[in-house]
């Protein structure tokens, strides 16, 4: 599939390294050519530089011949520009736009023909939502939703002491006691997908699938359940922040924003009237204590300087604030995050580039397709979501008949309304859906790809 | 430096010249000339075994390289390829001195063609088939070959870029699709399409089959190795003509044929480097005629001449049709200058390339301009597109740096008893990649009086032209081997 990628910021060079090693054929626009160059030297791509909303630029990149425009530059009016441009030179091409702007954001998904929009991506409202989901349910690190929200997968970290510890994974199910599964471990950097005589041990992150309401069963079997979060600490008031503290709002959370930007806090003040708006700075630590940090039930940094989030973070920690959650912005090598209890870790570009990726795999191959990929364990592992048709292999056998590649696991099916965590004995059936959880070492486009 | 890498392009570089080797053995064992036969079989074996056991060593390389490991990479691929490929020669005794066949090795792949051998018709037709088949891989680059075929390509990061750019001549080299296997197989399924229309134009001639072969690798590789002693003068002024066509269709730059098929007919026509190299061609071959006016019969022949011969000087190939060291100086002159200049960016051709004396001429006009209004701005464009000062520079580099190294040869050469001319045009014949120059190393005559040091020089020069100067800079350089 031919590929154009407008902007190569760090969306765009995550893209192209993700879809050009998928097999897309990618040309960068930028129109920094010392940019481009970097791409060029570090991935299999072609470069055009220029203005991406130009029609000479889009048509040397050969958007006619094009299946998938995917404008992220800096500028959203950019963006939609260059993707009604290109969509006047060929009108075949679906078009992808990252939309930032919180003002433009309701009106463009309403207006999406007159830009011509396949899709719109907004990093910071994807990542709002992200965050709200972890407030809710507290203690999870990670929470992924599949099949329209009726399988989770978690992420947990196995803390000193914990009853998991130094447990092998047939076992687990009896402590907790009820029906969950470990389809990825990440220790030491590394993905292991585990089998049942693996042994857990402490600073593992396990990455558990149940159905929604065994999920809290766990949580309370552990005896790490904590109660709701009543109130949320915000550090940095920037677009996320303010899609965060509208969505709680909604929710009865009360929400505290502090900001150094005296102008931002008064237009937040005005565009979110129940929250409470300090002007100053987050990072100074009187300042946290004097604003009540102890009594929060959360902070959430979401500044623009990864190091300010982190120290504000560390901060909390160490003032015993039971949830944490830090945004990144870089999280190229996360080894050296995980040895810091910084909560959990947030970054709008991953999750914007994997709903980019997921739409791309769509696109590529309509039938058996993915119809979800979430990329777990810092992005070393993916799980994704399938359905099964009557092409599919093995439908009816039970698991245990049949061997799948090295690996690769299924991590739940979900049949009708019921959710099935899989052992030996189960089955799936066509029209169910399969979540298959893989390190990523082997590409799968369809499910047939899983069996060996 | 990542020598495993490094080290795994090599074994697969001298795996596939291993293989390239294979027609040569068959030609040897059908003529029925036994030593010849056993030096292929030989040099086949031991190549296979050693860039086997070196594959083995540096199978499990990653997959990257520096820019400057590219380029180093592509400079040892080059020698030890000529390295390897002048065996055959020495084990049959052919060319017996190792200095000679290595000189007519690097002469091969650089697409010089320029020949230690007096006499060529005595050489058996596998030497023969192996000297003409190594101008036509060493035309279009062996890595770009390896990039074409190797599996693994597809998963490869960008790093293959280097290995393009240290390869393929022009002063800014890209790709013509995304994908770098992609744009590698387009280039060679060009080439192969070109050279077999030229061969069979050749067999429509009357041409033998063999020395038809023969006479397409070389046109291909813009190279010159022939196989009679008086290159292309006694075949039929047909024969002469196609090979004028084709050697100046060989000098394009291939990205406009690429163009031509995707019927962007505009571009094509519009192309300055293009534009520049039509009229450099069309305006020596009048001056020539007008030059040449009472030394031959017909204004036909004179034309035919004179056209064979901008043709073959200016694309860098080599064939010679007459002896152009007899032709009045002013003749010779413009035949000189056309060595320097060279055929266009990304075409198999040598020289300077057509591109860079573009960019020269106008950096050149800029300066003078700003000498004149010290406060001007100007950006140089070429094709309608802003060119990056870099690029400038670098041209700019690339000039001093090839005056440098003629100065420099030029003198070592003067230590051999040769003439002013003879040396000068020497060191142009083989910088350039042409082959034969004026007076004694003329179109008939051969490169074998050097003494051994001359003859490195001239090999250096060869590869340094071939793979434009910086890549073989880089492997003669200190720093390139200092750890940090």
């Amino acid at each position: 599939m031919k590929i154009l990628i407008a902007g190569h910021g760090k969306v765009g060079a995550t893209l192209a390294r993700q879809l050009s090693a998928e097999g897309s054929d990618i040309t960068l626009i930028d129109s920094d050519p010392e940019v481009l160059e970097e791409g060029l030297q570090q991935y299999d791509v072609m470069t055009v530089s220029g203005n991406c909303a130009v029609k000479d630029t889009l048509l040397q990149a050969g958007v006619e011949t094009a299946d998938l425009l995917i404008a992220v530059t800096g500028t959203d009016e950019v963006n939609l520009l260059t993707c009604v441009t290109a969509h006047s030179l060929n009108p075949k091409l679906h078009t992808i736009a990252r939309v930032r702007n919180p003002e433009y954001s309701d009106q463009i998904y309403e207006m999406r023909d007159v830009f011509a929009l396949s899709m719109m991506v907004n990093p910071e409202k994807q990542a709002a939502a992200e965050i709200e989901r972890l407030l809710k349910y507290p203690g999870f690190l990670k929470l992924d939703t599949f099949a329209k929200g009726r399988v989770e997968i978690a992420e947990l970290r196995i803390e000193e002491g914990s009853k998991l510890c130094d447990v092998p994974l047939c076992r687990v199910s009896e402590i907790v006691r009820c029906k969950i599964l470990i389809c990825a471990v990440l220790r030491g950097g590394e993905v292991i997908t585990p089998a049942g005589d693996f042994v857990l041990s402490e600073g593992d992150r396990i990455f558990v699938t149940a159905p929604m309401n065994n999920l809290s069963a766990l949580m309370k079997n552990l005896g790490i359940l904590k109660r709701r979060v009543r109130n949320v600490l915000i550090s940095g008031g920037g677009r996320t922040s303010f899609y965060l503290a509208d969505q709680l709002e909604k929710n009865g959370i009360d929400v505290k924003i502090i900001e150094k930007d005296r102008a931002r806090c008064v237009l937040l003040a005005a565009l979110l009237p129940t929250a409470n708006i300090v002007a100053g700075d987050a990072s100074s630590q009187p300042m946290l204590e004097s604003e009540g940090l102890t009594t929060f039930d959360a902070v959430v940094s979401l500044t623009g300087m990864d190091e300010v989030n982190m120290v504000i973070s560390l901060f909390a920690h160490s003032h015993g604030v039971p949830q944490i959650i830090t945004k990144i912005g870089r999280v190229e090598d996360s080894r050296m995050l995980d040895s810091l209890p910084l909560g959990s870790i947030i970054s709008p570009k991953d999750l914007c580039c994997s709903s980019i990726v997921r739409y791309v795999r769509a696109m590529r191959n309509q039938t058996g397709a993915a119809k979800a990929v979430h990329f777990i364990a810092d992005g070393k592992a993916e799980a994704i979501e399938f359905r099964v048709d009557k092409e599919t292999l093995h439908a009816g056998e039970p698991l245990r008949n049949f061997k799948l590649r090295k690996n690769v696991l299924i991590a739940a099916i979900t049949h009708g309304k019921t959710t099935v965590i899989p052992d030996g004995n189960s089955a799936f059936m066509p029209g169910d859906t399969v979540i298959v959880v893989s390190n990523g070492s082997n590409r799968i486009y369809q499910l047939n790809d899983i069996f060996a | 430096m990542n020598y495993k890498t490094m080290g795994r392009i090599l074994s697969q570089i001298l795996i596939l010249e291993a293989i390239f080797m294979i027609p040569s053995l068959c030609f040897a064992l059908y003529d029925g000339t036994f030593v010849t036969a056993v030096a292929f079989g030989v040099t086949i074996a031991g190549t296979l075994l050693a860039a086997g056991v070196l594959y083995l060593l540096c199978r499990k390389a990653e997959n990257a390289l520096r820019a400057g490991e590219g380029m180093i990479c592509v400079s040892l691929s080059w020698v030890f390829m000529s390295l390897i490929g002048a065996l055959p020669f020495v084990i049959s005794g052919e060319i017996p001195h190792f200095i000679d066949a290595f000189f007519e090795m690097v002469s091969g792949f650089t697409t010089t063609g320029a020949s230690v051998v007096a006499d060529v018709e005595v050489l058996s037709r596998a030497v023969l088939y192996w000297r003409s088949f190594s101008h036509w891989l060493g035309g279009m680059g062996v890595l770009v070959f390896l990039l074409a075929i190797a599996p693994s390509a597809e998963k490869n990061g960008g790093f293959t870029m280097h290995l393009l750019r240290a390869e393929s001549p022009g002063p800014n080299v890209s790709k013509l699709v995304p994908r770098m296997k992609q744009t590698a197989v387009i280039l060679y399924l060009l080439y192969i399409v070109l050279t077999v229309v030229d061969f069979l134009f050749l067999i429509a001639g009357r041409m033998p089959v063999f020395e038809a072969i023969c006479t397409a690798f070389g046109t291909a590789g813009t190279g010159g190795f022939g196989i009679k002693a008086d290159s292309l003068a006694s075949h039929t002024p047909y024969i002469q003509n196609v090979t004028t066509v084709f050697m100046l269709l060989f000098g394009v730059n291939f990205s406009c044929y690429h163009l031509l098929l995707l019927k962007q007919f505009k571009s094509v026509f519009k192309n300055e480097e293009l534009r520049l190299y039509v009229g450099i061609v069309a305006g020596s071959i009048a001056l020539i005629v007008w030059n040449l006016r009472g030394v031959y019969g017909t204004i036909g022949e004179t034309l035919r001449h004179a056209a064979f011969q901008v043709a073959s000087i200016i694309t860098t190939t080599g064939f010679a049709t007459t002896d152009f060291n007899l032709w009045p100086e002013f003749s010779k002159a413009i035949l000189l200058c056309l060595m320097v200049i060279g055929a266009c960016a990304g075409s198999t051709g040598g020289g300077m390339k057509c591109a860079r004396v573009l960019l020269l001429v106008k950096t050149l006009r800029r300066n003078i301009r700003l000498t004149l209004r010290p406060q001007r701005v100007e950006v140089i464009r070429s094709d309608g597109q802003a060119v990056d000062e870099r690029v400038i520079t670098s041209t700019g580099m690339y000039l001093a740096a090839y005056v440098m190294i003629v100065f420099l040869s030029f003198l070592l050469l003067s230590l051999d008893k040769f003439s002013f001319t003879t040396n000068f045009s020497a060191v142009f014949a083989c910088f350039n990649n042409i082959g034969p120059g004026l007076d004694a190393v003329g179109p008939i005559a051969n490169y074998g009086g050097y003494s051994v040091l001359s003859k490195l020089v001239l090999i250096t020069d060869m590869l340094a032209g071939r793979l434009e100067i910086f890549p073989i800079l880089a492997l003669l350089s200190r720093s390139t081997w200092k750890h940090a």
